[in-house]
Formats: C-alpha cells, structure tokens, sequence
C-alpha cells in the first residue's frame, strides 16, 4: 500500500541538558589536596574506617567523617578484571586491567586502571603504586593518576587487604 | 497482621532489542491489556496503578508516570512510580501487593517496563560522573572484579559460569516470550565468544531489551472473580546496604542474605532447595546462579558452583530446583522490568501457567531481584496454596 | 489494629533552610543533618531505630542517574535496613510508607526527601516530563505552561492579576516567621504589580523560588508515639489521584484529583484550621484553595508555602511537615497538607491531620 511509506514510525528527539556540577563539601577538600598531588582520607568517628575517596560520611554508620588523613599513593590490588571495551578519550588500549586498589591506610577500595603489566600476572594482593601524569597537568581530578603499575613488594594475604597500615607493607 | 493478597493476572509483552511498532505508552498498555485479560477484568476494576522502572535517563523521559497516567486508564485514580535501581521491578510489585495487604485497596494494577532502545541505556549506566574517574566500566566492569573473587574462595572449575549460560538460554527457548532465541546454543560457543570483563563473556552476559511486565493483585475475597488459579502471596522483603563501605561482603551481600531469611521465615520456608519447587532469580551475568544460590541458602558457602554443575537448577536436565525456567535476565532484559518478571513467572509457576517451562506440580516459588551494587534485593514467595 | 484503621502518627519534622544554591554540598551532606535533626526529635539514633526508610527524589534534577542511591549512605544502612524510593515527591514516600505500617511491616518509618535543582534549568529539565513524542519536543518548559493556566483563569475572569499579587503578598508576610524562607518580607500587592512579567500574565514573583535542600519525616502507629513518649499528629486520612496528561482534556482552572483526594481522606469530617497547600504559582492557590472550598476560617500557608521557597521533591512532605508543626503546638486543631507533581496541577496528594 503506497500509505505505508507516509507511516512515521519514529521520530529523533535531541534532548540537550546543562548541568553545572559541584561537588561535596567533603569531595572538594579530596579533590583540592588531589589536585597538589596529595591523597588524602577521611575517618570515621565511630568505626574509625578510613574512606577514599571520601563522601562527608561513613555509609554504614550513617554519621558525618570530619577527620583527613594523608595517605600514600601505594596500594593493594583486592580485585580485578580484564576488560576488552575502550574508555572513550583514553589512550589505553584494551585488554587492560582495572582494579579495586586499597591504598596504604585506607580501609575501602576505589577503582582504577592498571598498567605497566601484563595482564595475565596481575593477581589479588598485588602491591602497586600510582604513576602520576606531569604536574603541569594537575587537575581537581583522580584521574591526575594515570594509572597504577605492579611494584616489587611481597604480596599482601587476603585476611589483610583493607587492613595494611599507613607506613606500608613490610611483607 | 496483613491482609491475604494473590496474583490474579499476569501479562507480558514480547522481549526483543526494539520494538518499533509502539510508543512507550503503547507497551505499558500491552502488558496491562494482557494482565487485564488474564485476569478476566477491565480497567473499571482496577483501583489503582503502580507503576515502576529504572533511571529516567533510559528513555530519556523524566518521571514518566505523568505521560502514562492515560494509557493505564488512571485517569481519577491513584498512581504511584517505584525506582530501586535494578531490584525496581521487584520492589515495585512488593508496593503493589502493599496497597492490597494494608487493606487499603482491593484490587491494583502494577505494571513495569523499559523501552531502552528509545535511548542509551549503556550510555545512561557508563555517563562520565563529575569528579570521578571515567573507566567506561559498566555494570560488567563492576561485577567482573566480585565474580573473580567468588572464583577464588570456591576453587569452582572455569566452565560453571557457562553452563549456566547454556542452560538459561535452554530454558528461554521454551518460552515465547524470550529476547534471545537459542535453542542450539552449546558450551563451545559460549566459550568462543568475545571476553568482554573477564571472567564475563559475551554470551553470558545479559542483552539490552524493550518489554514490559503487569500483574493485577486482588484480595481474598475478590480472587474468585478470575478464572485462572490465584498465586497467594506468602512473604514478601526487602532489604538495603550501602554500595560500598569498609569491610562490606561483596561475594555474599548481607542484604541478599537477611532479605531471603525474612521472607523464608514468612513462608514458613526452612529449607530452600527442598521446600520450594523453583525459583526465578536475577542473574544477569552467568556466575551469579552460583553465587545467588549460596546467598539465597540453596547451598553452603563455597559451595553453589556444585548444584549447577550437577544439573540441579536445570529443567532440562530434571534437576530438582530448577533456577529460571523463563530463560531469565540473561534471556531477556528490559531493566525496569526485569525483577517483575521473576515475580510474575514464580507466579506463573505456581498457577501451573507457564507454559512450555512449566516445573511439573510446582505449587511454591521464589521470586528475587537486585539492582545497585548488589545492595538493593527485593523477593516475595507465592504458592498454589492459601495461607 | 490492623489495616485501615491502623492509626498512624507524625512524630517529627525537619526541613533544610530554603537557598537558591546549596553550592558544595553533595547529597548526602544534604540529607544528613535533616535526618540527625528527626532523630534528635524522637531520641533515635540512625536509621537501625526505624522499621522502614522511603524517598523521594529525582535523578534528572541532579542530572546523574541513580542520583538517590548516594542517598542511602546518610542512613547507617549497616545492618541491612527495609528502604524502598519513589522517583517522586516525598510525600508520596510518605504514602508508600503508610501502607507498610498498615500491613503491619513496620511500626515506624523514616521518610525523606530531597533535590539539588540548581545544577540544571529546572523548567526545561521538566520539560521532559511531557509526552516524548508529542509535547517533549516543543521543549515547553513548565513557566510556560502554568502561564498558559494563568491566561485561561484571567480571561474566564475567575481571578484578576490583583488576586494573584494577593497570594504572593500574603505569602511573602507569612514567610517572616518561618525560619527556613528563602523569600519573606512586606510588599504590596501595587508594589508587585510593578514589575514587568516574566512568562505573560506571570511576572518573576508569581513564581516560586526553587531551592535545594532535603526535609524529613518520622511517622508511626500511635502505641510507637506513645513509647516514644512524644507529641504527635494524627493522619486521619491520605489519599492522592492523578488526572490526564492531555492539557486539552482537562479544566484546568479546577483542581478535581485535589478535590477527589480531599473528600477520600475526609476533609470535611471536621473544620480545618490550616491548609499547606503546594501551590508553585500563585494562581494555582487560588485553584485549589477554591477547589477545595477553604473558607475564611481555614488559614492558607501560613509557612508562607513554596512560594516562599520551593524544595523540589521534598515540599509536599514539608507541606504534611509545616501543618504537623502546627498540630503539636496547638495552633491548630485540624489541617489539609497538599502536595502536587507533574504539569498544571496534574498529581494530588492530601493529607489530613489531627491534634491527638
């Protein structure tokens, strides 16, 4: 029937929003420390867990965390995965690692790339350390770090990832 | 203390990536039409409508329930939109059967959905958030990591996760209604296929589709008004944890654990693998059947991987708990959906309405959905039986 | 006492301070010290005290999708909690809450709302909330379309643009004695009438000012109050109706699902000293008040209402909030708390409450 190419089954409806993000009180003073290359956490007064990135609050225990501490960009890896889909506007190429790091004295992971490895050696309490971009690329970003890579330190027992002190990992 | 409530009608529409021949008003209708038939009713006997989906972004349509009041004759009546994140089409049937347990309504429709292909869901799941690190990771790349670690803790053979996916997929050829038809599809070919976050395969990941679920619930005293055999309600929970803090299980969430205890204990369930007949579970990735069927107390800790490999949760194999003989999420999966469609197929279960993967004389099931970082868990248990 | 005759009570109430921009403030450091001020009002301590936990909130504000899960981390959600959300007003997490306590799932509930508009347009994010294949395109943001019911009531001559600057005036003076107002102050209906308008016939003052910020609400069955030992308000009734969607096929200078929702929860069984009612324009309190056939003897918002400060998502449980405010002083012996959602007055909810 020649009405059927008049049908419109679909139509494209662009829909462009603006929004002017900012973010927390207590990310801002993450972010402001990050941006000179410095990590820092947030504890918790009750269960005394450090967080990072930090939100203002400790999630289980429901109560604000005022308390920073700088932490050093050394971590474990606590788990992984192998991915074959690209990051758009990132130069890593696929397969490559991302991990869920605990750093040196803090309490909960955060997700991040691996690099400088090979990807079939990576393994859970792997010690890593974060390899920065150049400072003049500083930002109010996480992503400062580029990336972590595999570090000759002995590896950490799962029983104490999340649970390795500020100073580090003597083996 | 609450009042008796049963599924009276339940009606789905097709799964599939895009369904070009209805506006989102269009499917939602399909669906309640469907359940409104099932359940030998009309509109006029519907008191109130419940609605439930996932992130408005989806669609691109901002709290959609405005839009849709009309094609869900609710025009003068009570409507209400649930978003749990995944678990929402769980959730939302829980609230539904609410309005009837509270004794404030007799008889509601529920109705979920996702028309995904209207915008991008991947996009609205992986959008780059202010201030964080854009890894493009998705819910794969997030549940990848758990997955690996739960390989870890069991020892379970590399192939467990596949069988799983062979066997949803021949489950979901018995059924209609499924996205992905693959009645020939074997281990080999799942192993083939593209590693997208190791452990996660392609072919053992779930696919994106369009598709809506609806379910009308009455009162006792309003059930003998529909033909077909009530589902009874005989527990319903719900539980949530923050997505990440220091020391959380994340193989094991406490929420799942304490949300099928509670709901167990309002069936009168002490056993799960013995006292239920089957249980439609959410897993979108193949290695959650293992680790759900611990969480849900189905096996000891370690030790899931053993039923599936043992062909338990099969139909096919005549297993003796068979998990998701709809096909599941990793057969169809219209996010906003999905959890409604495990409530709804135990619910098909038990009024010996399900068709081609019908579990023989299955008179109690389980139904159970997770959204989030596996922190939000809804279940509910129907049975053949009043309570 | 089971069911709908569960009798059920407010118990506490707190709002943010109304402010165009909340500026660094995340949502969990919105929520927070709403929560910590409903708990210190009870003697809790988080979220484990209370038997359910709904929102309501909406992720297109903040433009991130589940926006509301960073939520649950302000609750101490550890043990596991019962928590449910609407995509939605909170008051209807209010309602959602209600029916859990009538089923007898939970004795008490925490319910809270809250919204970080100003990181987007607002009206133009809602203009997304029309039919997406016909209306959503025309990108006819929410101004506009109460400035199109505005039109309708001037031209019925049922209001006169006098009456509007009324509300707003009224509303402004009213707000001075409400501590959280992000507008309040002495102006004439002449001096408001000054102003050149906005979105015709609506001038800038006809608006509410939209606010972020977050409110929060304990409710529970009467016997929990009275182990709690604290002032209440009873819910005597709760009922909300939608109507169309189609702008065309409704009065839109009559609010009927108010109306509707009103007589359900029995707001004619007794005088009503108060009436909250969410009105966003001015012209719309003339709709419902009207709607609703509020006479003299009731006072209308006397918080001074959204328009003197709007939290998104959260004004309707601060609407329930600002007349329980007024039960348990004894201001009021009986009042109607009125929240709305969608375009024109689209979605109703109303609550009435009672001094004990």
């Amino acid at each position: 029937m020649s009405q059927e190419t008049d049908l419109i089954t679909d139509i494209e409806a662009p829909v462009y929003l603006s929004y002017n993000f900012t973010a927390g009180r207590a990310p801002t003073r993450f972010l402001t420390q990050v941006k000179k290359g410095v990590l820092t956490g947030q504890r918790c007064p009750d269960c005394a867990n450090v967080y990072i990135p930090p939100r203002g609050s400790c999630p289980a225990c429901g109560v604000a965390t005022q308390e920073e501490v700088v932490l050093p960009d050394k971590a474990t890896v606590q788990s992984f995965t192998i991915v074959s889909i690209p990051i758009p506007n990132n130069p890593i190429q696929p397969p490559f690692v991302i991990a869920n790091l605990v750093l040196d004295g803090a309490n909960i992971a955060f997700i991040h790339l691996l690099s400088e490895c090979e990807n079939e050696q990576v393994h859970i309490g792997q010690r890593v350390q974060a390899v920065w971009k150049p400072e003049q690329e500083w930002d109010y970003a996480l992503d400062n770090i580029r990336y972590f890579k595999p570090i000759n330190e002995t590896d950490v027992p799962v029983a104490m990832i999340g649970r390795v002190p500020v100073a580090g990992w003597e083996g | 203390m609450a009042e008796l409530a049963a599924v009276v009608g339940i009606g789905q529409t097709r799964y599939m990536t895009k369904r070009g021949d209805v506006s989102i008003a269009g499917l939602v209708r399909e669906a309640a039409v469907n359940a409104l038939r099932d359940a030998d009713l009309g509109w006029d006997d519907v008191e109130a409508v419940i609605i439930g989906k996932a992130p408005d972004m989806f669609e691109g349509v901002v709290m959609p329930e405005a839009y849709l009041c009309d094609a869900l004759g609710c025009n003068g009546k009570p409507m209400l939109r649930v978003h749990t994140a995944g678990s929402v089409g769980g959730s939302t049937a829980l609230v539904a059967a609410s309005h009837v347990q509270s004794g404030t309504f007799k008889r509601v429709l529920t109705v979920t959905f996702e028309k995904q292909s209207e915008s991008n869901a991947m996009w609205a799941l992986s959008t780059p958030q202010p201030f964080a690190v854009h890894l493009n990771a998705g819910a794969g790349g997030y549940f990848a990591p758990i997955i690996r670690e739960y390989m870890r803790r069991s020892q379970a053979p590399y192939d467990v996760g596949m069988k799983v996916a062979v066997k949803d997929r021949l489950h979901g050829a018995r059924n209609p209604l499924s996205h992905l038809q693959k009645p020939d599809i074997t281990l080999r070919e799942v192993e083939e296929s593209f590693m997208l976050w190791d452990p996660i395969r392609f072919l053992e990941a779930c696919p994106s589709s369009d598709g809506a679920c609806a379910m009308v619930i009455a009162s006792a005293d309003l059930v003998a008004q529909s033909p077909k055999p009530p589902a009874w309600i005989r527990g319903v929970a719900m539980r949530t944890e923050p997505t990440m803090y220091a020391g959380r299980e994340e193989v094991n969430p406490q929420a799942g654990r304490d949300c099928a205890a509670d709901v167990y204990r309002q069936a009168a369930i002490s056993d799960p693998r013995r006292d239920l007949d089957c249980a439609e579970v959410y897993v979108p990735f193949s290695w959650y059947e293992p680790m759900w069927l611990e969480n849900l107390g189905f096996a000891g800790e370690g030790e899931g991987w053993k039923l599936t490999v043992a062909g338990a949760t099969s139909l096919d194999e005549g297993g003796d708990i068979p998990w998701n003989p709809s096909g599941g999420v990793l057969c169809s999966n219209p996010i906003g959906a999905s959890g409604m469609i495990r409530f709804a197929e135990a619910a098909r279960q038990v009024r010996g309405d399900a068709g081609a993967h019908q579990v023989e004389g299955a008179r109690l099931a389980l139904g159970h959905a997770y959204g989030g970082g596996a922190q939000f868990f809804a279940m509910w248990v129907v049975g053949a039986d009043k309570p | 006492m089971a069911g709908l005759s569960t009798q059920i009570a407010i118990v506490a109430y707190h709002q943010s301070d109304c402010v165009a921009h909340a500026g660094a403030a995340n949502e969990v450091e919105l929520i927070m010290p709403q929560l910590r001020a409903v708990f210190d009002q009870v003697g809790l301590a988080n979220a484990q005290d209370v038997d359910f936990v709904c929102s309501g909130s909406c992720d297109y504000l903040q433009g991130a999708a589940f926006a509301f899960v960073a939520g649950v981390d302000a609750l101490g959600a550890v043990p596991p909690i019962r928590e449910s959300h609407v995509e939605m007003d909170a008051a209807w997490a209010l309602y959602e809450a209600v029916l859990k306590i009538r089923m007898g799932h939970a004795r008490s509930a925490l319910v809270y709302g809250f919204g970080k508009s100003s990181t987007g347009e607002l009206p133009t994010v809602l203009s997304q909330q029309l039919d997406p294949y016909y209306l959503a395109p025309l990108w006819v943001d929410t101004v506009s379309l109460a400035a199109m019911q505005a039109r309708l009531l001037l031209d019925r001559q049922l209001i006169t643009e006098r009456d509007m600057a009324a509300v707003v005036s009224r509303s402004r003076k009213n707000a001075m004695a409400n501590p959280h107002a992000q507008l309040s102050g002495e102006i004439s209906v002449d001096e408001l009438l000054e102003a050149e308008s906005l979105v015709a016939p609506l001038r800038k003052s006809d608006c509410s000012p939209v606010a972020d910020g977050a409110a929060a609400v304990i409710i529970c069955t009467v016997e929990q109050a009275r182990q709690w030992r604290v002032p209440y308000a009873l819910i005597s009734g709760i009922d909300h109706r939608i109507e169309t969607h189609n702008l065309g096929m409704r009065d839109l200078t009559d609010s009927v699902s108010t109306r509707q929702s009103a007589c359900s929860a029995g707001y004619r069984d007794g005088p009503l000293d108060v009436a909250e009612l969410y009105a966003p324009f001015s012209h719309q309190e003339i709709i419902l008040s009207r709607a609703l056939s509020l006479d003299a003897g009731t006072c209308i918002n006397p918080s001074g209402g959204v328009l003197a400060g709007n939290l998104m998502m959260a004004s309707g449980l601060a609407r329930i909030g600002e007349v329980f405010n007024r039960v348990v002083t004894g201001e009021a012996r009986r009042g109607l708390a009125h929240a709305t959602s969608g375009p024109c007055l689209q979605h109703n909810l109303v609550a009435v409450l009672e001094s004990a």
